[in-house]
Order: structure tokens, then C-alpha cells, then sequence
């Protein structure tokens, strides 16, 4: 209709508030995340003390594989993985479809205090299961106190029982936290399904396994690679909780990062180059779960 | 269309800001996780206002070289030093009425990571004029990042007027880089009403070996219930007190590691062992653990460097039931005496402070050269290493909490018999390793091979 003007195409004009749009947080990434990665992974192909580093190529890679502590704290880190997260997961799956349920009263209240330990700081609540856990601690007296011990048993300095505590204590502060985002797939779920299969006869558990379950597979696996993600970067519970102990018993990688980099002499080559390890086990772990979960065409 | 000029401006401030942010920090040096915090700092501060780019670091030098004298100072008890800071600005205010002083009160934990942070991304302008450093961080702090301290060694400072064991901590290559602080030396603090009840004075504690400490403990336990010590479990406190109480370290001269043929760490750890398996010393979780259980009586002593009677003290309702003695010795170790050192710290001056002669003639006046400032810190528990200080009338005058006892020139006393020892560049990663290898020699391990795991990690850690 119009003949071709010097003005922009409508496309070209959208395509271009687009950008604008997209290109201050885009920056921001860029110089803030990618740009610091980037560096990162330079660094982690030097070393040096201090602020003194050379090139070495693949020195810290190879270096980390024959770091006693470093492998102890991937264990760590595994042992966690293994035990915490199906649990945690599970957990969170049952307490959601509990939840769910339209006949329950109070609702609202029970998914508050469930979800409430995630708005606690990470710190505090280390720092309250160490003194809940301590030889005097209020876990340890009512043990006592009902007979089943008979003195204070020394929970964070046995090797098993401390790394149970930090099992319990990142229960107690993520599943919570998973527990929102089944809720929110189960909202995706029609409810009439659940009343069809009611009228089938359906038991409750075969509800839980035949329809939620297969239902909510996409949000299972964000919470899995979430879950994982976040269990391979365990920082604060290490720290705060046990401090590593005893005897690196509980030490996870990141804890042993930091070490290196602030605690001990300084030596950010070989700690970047763990970072890195880290970032690695966490994609690989990543693309096996959508592997073995995402099954969609 | 103004929505769009405005956003278009928003973005574009936002982008310059972020440019300016990364320009400013994105120096030659390879930390990136150091750059990218400056670059954040900045880049927010700048978003908020224009001009704040370099604000912070206008507000630490800008003042010291704008013909006013102040100084920034970073320590971290605020009952303790950072108090004797602000006593010593009163100090020194009497002959510089213009003078003021900056105390930021910082965490150690904190002070290292901003140390670690500023140096590796080269930009200094965050550090402080003063900082305080843990006498044990010193060496691996400066061999790291030369660049970051001032060399004292002429800026007038009389270090011959100082304990030569605590002077050597901040001595790297011939050079003074600290102007030594608080007393680190190691005492016997005991609840003399609960030794009472097991039929023992402060007395049967005095001049004793570790091996008398547990017998008398046994009795102590029989009697009471109570153990007679705590330790904070996985920390070697007890153990580097030990250690250095018969002069021995997990350093040779040379800076190789002396774990595996070190007689003394295995004296220490079978004493350390037999003091837990006998129940007179108990293990906790925490810091917070280990001060309340002598607070509130679980335990009926403790041993650690005197700044622990600041938080003994706490404890006002046990006024008069504390006494205090010097430290058991080691049987079987060559060289054991009574006397160990535990803590303590220097004053450093960064390469950030951009009026040297000021700084230098305010530590000259004040913590190494006034009496009077030691005299009024001596209540906060702040003990002189500088010699003239000891010589002080009130150092003489007795403590009601501890009994009466001159407890200030008794801890002097113990001080001057410290044995040295080599603390090394490496002293956290050898300390990580012998906490490791005691854990698992208590949980039934063998001593050789533990010590050989600690040896190997610690020259693992060194590179070798």
C-alpha cells in the first residue's frame, strides 16, 4: 500500500525494543558473570602465590587428583548428594500432594511453616543446629533426659553422626523450599483427573504414583538438577555447622576452596581450577538427569 | 515517544555506569573474582551517584594527605583493641589536638579476605592505614603480597624495647613489618573452690607436668564430676601450646615441614590423647561452647593465652574463685618448660596509607612508647610485649576476680620465659593437618602413620 519509506519495518522496530530491553541485563551478565568466568578459567591454568602467577597449563588439574583432601571432600560432597537429595525430593513430593488436597483444612498455615525455614539465612540456621546438636544442647538433654543415652553423645565430632546432622539441618532447610514448586506443578494437574480416578477406585497411592507423579516429571527434574546444583556448591553448613570436621570428615568442596584461598596461603590457580571441577560435575550431572528424565519428543 | 528517550537514557546510564565499573577495576592482574567485586562496588556506587567512583577510597587517603591527621584503623575486639586504639588516640591527641582516628571495627576473618582481595586485583585503595594482623598470619601474608605492607624497620620504632619472641612473628627477611601488640602468653586458670572440694590448692597446679595435671584432674572428676579442661574439638590450640611449650614447631629453619620426626608433636599427642581418654579434658563443638563451659562451671579450668581471663571475667558472679598459674610441662620432651604462647597480634601498616611519617609517629608514640596508654588498656586485659610498660606501678596492683593476685606482672613474668618457635608461612596448613591427624589417632588410628598423611599434606600444600 505504502511505498517504502526511510522509516524502520515494524519487525525491525520491535526487534529493536527487544534488544534494548534485553541489553542491560545482557551486559550485566556479560561483565558481572561471564566476563569473571571467562578470567577464571585463565586463572585456573596458573599458579603462583599471591598475586605472583605464572602459566602452568594443566598443572592445577592434574594437582587436584592427587589432593587427599580435595577427593575426601568430593566424597563428602557425593555422600550428601546420594543420601540428601532422594530423600529431600521424596519428601517434599509427599507433603505437596498432602497439601494439595482440597479437603484439608488450614492450609495455608501448614505451607507457611513448611516453607518458612527458607527464609531463614543460611548462616543462622547452621549456627542454631550446632548449639541444638551441641553436648549440651537441647537434642543431647532430651536423650538424656529420657534414658536413651546416658551422657551427652558428642554429635559433630564423629565422623557419621556429623555428617547426619548436616543431612537433617539441609532437609529441614530445602524441602520447604521443593515443596513450592511441586505445589505449583500440582496446580497445573486438572482436578478432575484425580476425581476420574477416584471414581475408578483409585487408591491414594496408586493416585500418587499413576497420575502425580508422571504429571509432575518436568518439575521433578528442575528440582533434581536444582537440588544437585545446589548440593555440589554446599558452602555454609560446612562452614558454620561443623567446620569441615572431624578430621575433613564433613569438609565439602567449596568449604575446601575457600580454605585455599583465604584461609591457607593463598593460591587462587589451583581454587579456580576446582571451581571449574565443580562446574563440570554439575553439567555432566545436568545433562544425565534431562537424559534420563525429559523423555518428551 | 519522552517514555522512550527516558528509557533509552535509563539504559544508557546503566551501560556507562557498568563500563566506568569495570574500566576502574579491570586492572592487569588475573584474580577475576577479586575484579568482579570491585567492579560490582563500583559499579553500584556509581549508579547511585555519579561521582561516587572513587569514593571510598577518597575517604580513606583523601583526608590523610588533606592536611588534616587522621588515620583508618581496622581490629576487631571491641572490648580490646579496638578500645586501645581509641585510648591511644586520646593518647596522642594531647600533642596533635588535630588528630583523629578511624576505627573500623572488622573481623579477622573479614581483614584477611579484604587483604587477600585488595592484593591480588592491585587496587590497594581499600585496605586501611593500620590494620591489626594475628601474630600467625603475619609471615604468609607478607611473603604473599609483598606489595601490600610498609617496612617499619625505619620508621623509628625501638623494637629493642620489645619481647624478642613476639617481634620475631612480623620480622620477614630481616625487615619489621608490625609494631607488636597484645600478650599471647599462656596461662593456667583454675576454679579454686571446685579444686577445693577434690582437697587441692592452685598450688598443686603450679610448676607441674602434664602427667601430675591429669592425676590431680582424676581427683578433681572423682570429686566434682567436672572435667577439668575444655578444647574445642578439631582446633589445636592445646596441641600449638604444647608444642611451642618446649620449643619445638612443625617448621625447621628452612621452612621444610618437621611432622614426622618431630619427638615432641608425638609426646604432645599422646598427652593430648591421655588427657581425653581419662575425661579431664573435654571436648566441644564450638567457640561459644568452650567459653560457656568454664562460665558456667561445666569445667573447673582452663589453659589458653591470657586473653582468655577477658572472658572469664564475664563470669562476675564467680569473683574470687579464679586463680591462675602457669601452664603443666611436657614429660619427655627435650626442652619442656611452664611457659607457652597462644594468639596475639601486631599493628601493620598497609601501602595504602598515604601519610607514612603519621602513621609511624603515632605507633612510636603510642604503642611503642607510652607508658600511660599501656596503663589504661591493662583493665581490658591488654597485656604490654613492650618492656618499659612491665615495669608500670600497676602492673603490681592485685585483681579482686582472680583473689587478689597481681595477676598483670605475674603474666609479664610468664612471658619473658616463652620459648620461640618458627611459625612459617604455611602455619594454617600444617595446624589443618595435625588437627586432622589427632582426630583420627584418638579414634584408634597409629600416630606413624597419621603424622605421615599430616607430613605429606602439608608438603602437598607447599607444592612439593
Amino acid at each position: 500500500m505504502s511505498k517504502p519509506t526511510k522509516k524502520m519495518t515494524l519487525s525491525k522496530k520491535h526487534n529493536l525494543t527487544g534488544w534494548a530491553f534485553l541489553a542491560p541485563g545482557a551486559l550485566l551478565i556479560l561483565f558481572m558473570s561471564f566476563i569473571p568466568m571467562f578470567r577464571a578459567l585463565l586463572l585456573s591454568f596458573k599458579t603462583g602465590v599471591g598475586a605472583a602467577m605464572e602459566w602452568c597449563g594443566v598443572l592445577n588439574y592434574v594437582r587436584m587428583f592427587q589432593d587427599a583432601v580435595f577427593i575426601q571432600s568430593i566424597k563428602n560432597t557425593f555422600f550428601y548428594l546420594i543420601i540428601q537429595v532422594p530423600i529431600m525430593l521424596i519428601f517434599a513430593l509427599v507433603l505437596a500432594s498432602i497439601l494439595n488436597n482440597r479437603n484439608l483444612r488450614f492450609k495455608g498455615i501448614f505451607r507457611t511453616m513448611i516453607f518458612l525455614p527458607c527464609a531463614t539465612s543460611l548462616v543462622a540456621y547452621a549456627v542454631i543446629f550446632r548449639s541444638l546438636f551441641a553436648n549440651n544442647g537441647i537434642i543431647n538433654l532430651i536423650l538424656v533426659n529420657l534414658g536413651i543415652l546416658d551422657q551427652p553423645y558428642s554429635f559433630l565430632t564423629n565422623t557419621w553422626s556429623a555428617r547426619i546432622v548436616i543431612i537433617i539441618a539441609l532437609l529441614w532447610r530445602w524441602t520447604g523450599y521443593n515443596m513450592v514448586f511441586y505445589l505449583s506443578g500440582l496446580q497445573n494437574i486438572e482436578y478432575s483427573v484425580y476425581e476420574a480416578a477416584k471414581i475408578d477406585g483409585a487408591s491414594a497411592v496408586q493416585t500418587f504414583f499413576k497420575i502425580t507423579v508422571p504429571l509432575l516429571k518436568p518439575t521433578i527434574l528442575l528440582t533434581a538438577i536444582m537440588s544437585t546444583n545446589g548440593t555440589l556448591q554446599l558452602f555454609d553448613e560446612s562452614v558454620n555447622l561443623t567446620d569441615g570436621g572431624p578430621a575433613n570428615a564433613s569438609i565439602t568442596m567449596s568449604h575446601y576452596i575457600y580454605n585455599m584461598s583465604f584461609k591457607y596461603v593463598p593460591n587462587f590457580g589451583y581454587a579456580a581450577a576446582m571451581s571449574f571441577l565443580i562446574l563440570l560435575l554439575v553439567a555432566v550431572l545436568a545433562f544425565l538427569q534431562m537424559k534420563v528424565g525429559d523423555k518428551r519428543d | 515517544m519522552k517514555k522512550k528517550v527516558l528509557s533509552l537514557l535509563l539504559t544508557g546510564t546503566m551501560v556507562a555506569a557498568m563500563l566506568a565499573g569495570c574500566g576502574g577495576s579491570g586492572s592487569d592482574t588475573g584474580n577475576s573474582g577479586a575484579a568482579a567485586d570491585t567492579a560490582a562496588d563500583t559499579g553500584a556506587a556509581s549508579t547511585d551517584n555519579a561521582a561516587a567512583s572513587t569514593g571510598d577510597a577518597a575517604a580513606s587517603t583523601g583526608d590523610a594527605t588533606g592536611g588534616e591527621e587522621t588515620l583508618t584503623v581496622w581490629c576487631w575486639d571491641p572490648a580490646f583493641n579496638l578500645n586501645a586504639m581509641y585510648e591511644a588516640e586520646k593518647v596522642y591527641q594531647k600533642d596533635h589536638p588535630n588528630f583523629k582516628l578511624n576505627v573500623v571495627e572488622t573481623p579477622w576473618e573479614d581483614v584477611q579476605t579484604k587483604i587477600t582481595t585488595a592484593a591480588t586485583s592491585n587496587d590497594l585503595s581499600t585496605l586501611p592505614d593500620i590494620l591489626l594482623m594475628q601474630d600467625n598470619a603475619f609471615q604468609k601474608n607478607v611473603i604473599s603480597f609483598p606489595s601490600a605492607f610498609t617496612d617499619l624497620t625505619g620508621s623509628g620504632v625501638d623494637y629493642s624495647a620489645f619481647a624478642a619472641g613476639k617481634t620475631a612473628y612480623s620480622v620477614i627477611g630481616g625487615k619489621n613489618y608490625g609494631v607488636p601488640f597484645d600478650n599471647g602468653a599462656v596461662v593456667g586458670c583454675y576454679r579454686t573452690d571446685m579444686l577445693e572440694q577434690a582437697g587441692l590448692t592452685v598450688d598443686d597446679f603450679t610448676d607441674i607436668t602434664w602427667d601430675q595435671y591429669i592425676e590431680n584432674g582424676k581427683k578433681v572428676l572423682e570429686a566434682t564430676g567436672k572435667p577439668l579442661i575444655s578444647m574445642q574439638a578439631g582446633e589445636c590450640d592445646l596441641i600449638m601450646m604444647m608444642m611451642q611449650s618446649a620449643g619445638s614447631s612443625l617448621f625447621n629453619e628452612d621452612g621444610t615441614a618437621n611432622i614426622v620426626n618431630n619427638d615432641t608433636l608425638k609426646v604432645v599427642m599422646e598427652t593430648y590423647k591421655a588427657l581425653k581418654d581419662s575425661g579431664v579434658l573435654v571436648e566441644v563443638n564450638s567457640w561459644d561452647e568452650y567459653v560457656g563451659s568454664f562460665v558456667s562451671g561445666d569445667v573447673a579450668g582452663t589453659i589458653n593465652g591470657c586473653w582468655i581471663m577477658a572472658s572469664i571475667q564475664t563470669a562476675e558472679d564467680q569473683s574470687g574463685k579464679w586463680a591462675i598459674t602457669n601452664m603443666p610441662s611436657l614429660v619427655g620432651a627435650s626442652g619442656a618448660t611452664n611457659y607457652s604462647n597462644n594468639g596475639g597480634s601486631s599493628w601493620a601498616v598497609t601501602a595504602n596509607c598515604q601519610n607514612t611519617a603519621l602513621a609511624f609517629d603515632f605507633l612510636k608514640s603510642t604503642f611503642a612508647g607510652s607508658t600511660e596508654l599501656y596503663d589504661n588498656i591493662l583493665p581490658s586485659g591488654a597485656l604490654a610485649t613492650w618492656a618499659p610498660a612491665g615495669d608500670s606501678d600497676a602492673y603490681g596492683v592485685g585483681n579482686d576476680f582472680f583473689g587478689g593476685d597481681a595477676v598483670s606482672a605475674k603474666i609479664v613474668e610468664f612471658s619473658t620465659k616463652v620459648p620461640s618457635n618458627i611459625t612459617g608461612v604455611y602455619y594454617y596448613e600444617a595446624r589443618d593437618a595435625v588437627a586432622t591427624a589427632i582426630t583420627n589417632y584418638i579414634n584408634g588410628s597409629s600416630i606413624d602413620t597419621e603424622l605421615q598423611t599430616a607430613e605429606s599434606t602439608v608438603n602437598f600444600n607447599m607444592g612439593k
